[in-house]
């Protein structure tokens, strides 16, 4: 598979000597379009390095890591911040949006830094906030939103403009179930509409939602599930069974 | 699941059929468990037995004849509404026994049993959540059945990190050092009270 994400035998290795942490081991991980993976692997398994690195956030201390088929490491340090504000958007678990921004000022700011006009990225963040169901919200402050309209908001950001790699940490954490799986919902039609995204995770009910869950485990990539098969009834067992 | 007092329910809204009580039971469960036909009259005539529900005696045909709940089928139904399941004793659930008897068999890697099973258990969760995805808003049956399985699911894959990370903690003794532990009794005691 030709992949929009790709990490190719990454590891991640912090201080040295006896201080030495490995928090990856090789990993392979390829994301394609229109797919949504979850990484799940308890704290300290390495999920948020692996996220970081996939964002090019971060450098691996070995391997590669592609974005839409570029190796980032051929890339400037300005092209690469380029690739990051055009084609990957960041969802977080305490949604960092700035509070002295409104809904609409905080999803254009990334455009913005990018260049485009301010009109221009106010359609583009007035678009991107209606399909999320925000109409109406675009000039509210996010201490004027509830916690699932922040977190709606915060994915507008992801998303915004061309924006078509999504990484997610633990985006439904500070939300109750009914807001939860209203942002999973939105993940997922994200990636329906063409979105590859990958999302950390300690919760099985969030990485659920995924059409495949990896599993982390000191550092490495133990397991996975295979992708669901067409679901039609609750009776039916799962695909493993 | 308790059909008896399910059927209880669907009466107590109204007299109805055999045959329209399973459609209800069906359509009311999100259609997840089918009812047959022989299970809905064996279970009305237990009821009726016990004083629960009364029939139409007047019908000819056992098929067509209507059933009512009864005084006491309603102080029943209302006893059955408020009384939560059984918690007192832990059942009895093979993952958890092959799990305690794994602890110190040779050659297994626990941590490997855990995965098996946590993988089995996701995919089982991805298969409920692809259904609620998929249900239509208007489908609360189906997304109630859904979350119960879910939450359900979560909760056997929780036990299972929590294992992991127990293990990894403090790792399995080996046959020969077995631990000089309480009575048993005295630990059903204390856990279960």
């Amino acid at each position: 598979m030709t992949g929009v994400i790709e990490l190719r035998g990454v590891s991640k290795v912090y201080g040295s000597g006896a201080a030495e942490v490995h928090a990856l081991r090789d990993i392979d991980l390829t994301v394609g379009t229109g797919e949504l993976v979850a990484v799940m692997g308890p704290s300290g398994s390495g999920k948020s390095t692996l996220l970081t690195i996939a964002g090019s956030l971060e450098d691996p201390s070995d391997g590669e890591v592609l974005i839409d088929g570029l190796l980032l490491s051929a890339m400037s340090r300005n092209d690469r911040a380029r690739l990051r504000r055009r084609s990957i958007g960041y969802v977080f678990q305490d949604f960092n949006l700035l509070a002295g921004l409104t809904a609409a000022e905080n999803v254009t700011l990334p455009l913005e830094l990018d260049g485009i006009g301010s009109k221009a990225a106010r359609v583009l963040g007035l678009q991107a906030l209606v399909a999320l169901g925000l109409d109406g919200h675009a000039d509210r402050f996010p201490d004027e939103l509830s916690g699932g309209e922040r977190q709606r908001v915060a994915i507008a950001r992801a998303l915004v403009g061309d924006r078509h790699v999504l990484l997610a940490d633990e985006p439904t954490g500070a939300l109750d179930s009914a807001n939860g799986e209203a942002v999973m919902r939105l993940l997922r039609s994200a990636a329906e509409g063409g979105v590859a995204g990958i999302i950390v995770t300690h919760d099985a009910q969030l990485a659920s939602w995924a059409d495949r869950v990896v599993f982390l485990r000191d550092g490495r990539i133990v397991d996975q599930t295979a992708r669901p098969a067409s679901a039609e009834s609750l009776l039916v067992p799962g695909p493993s069974s | 699941m308790s059909v008896p007092h399910a059927l209880l329910a669907l009466l107590s809204e109204g007299p109805t059929f055999g045959l329209r009580l399973r459609q209800e039971f069906e359509a009311r469960t999100g259609e997840v468990w089918p009812l047959n036909v022989g299970q809905v009259y064996t279970t009305l005539q237990r009821l009726e037995r016990d004083g629960l529900v009364e029939s139409d005696e007047e019908g000819a045909d056992g098929s067509q004849k209507r059933y009512r709940i009864t005084a006491a089928g309603a102080t029943e139904l209302a006893t059955w509404l408020h009384t939560p399941p059984d918690t007192a004793l832990p059942p009895r659930d093979e993952l958890i026994i092959k799990v305690l008897v794994s602890l110190r068999l040779p050659g297994v890697d626990l941590h490997e049993v855990l995965q098996v099973h946590r993988r089995h258990f996701v995919e089982a969760m991805q298969h409920c959540t692809q259904i609620k995805a998929r249900a239509t808003d208007d489908d609360l049956e189906l997304a109630l059945v859904a979350d119960a399985e879910l939450f359900r699911l979560d909760a056997v894959v929780r036990w299972l990190d929590a294992a992991d990370s127990r293990l990894k903690r403090r790792p399995v003794r080996k046959p020969d050092e077995v631990a000089v532990s309480s009575p048993r009794s005295a630990r059903k005691a204390t856990v279960w009270g």
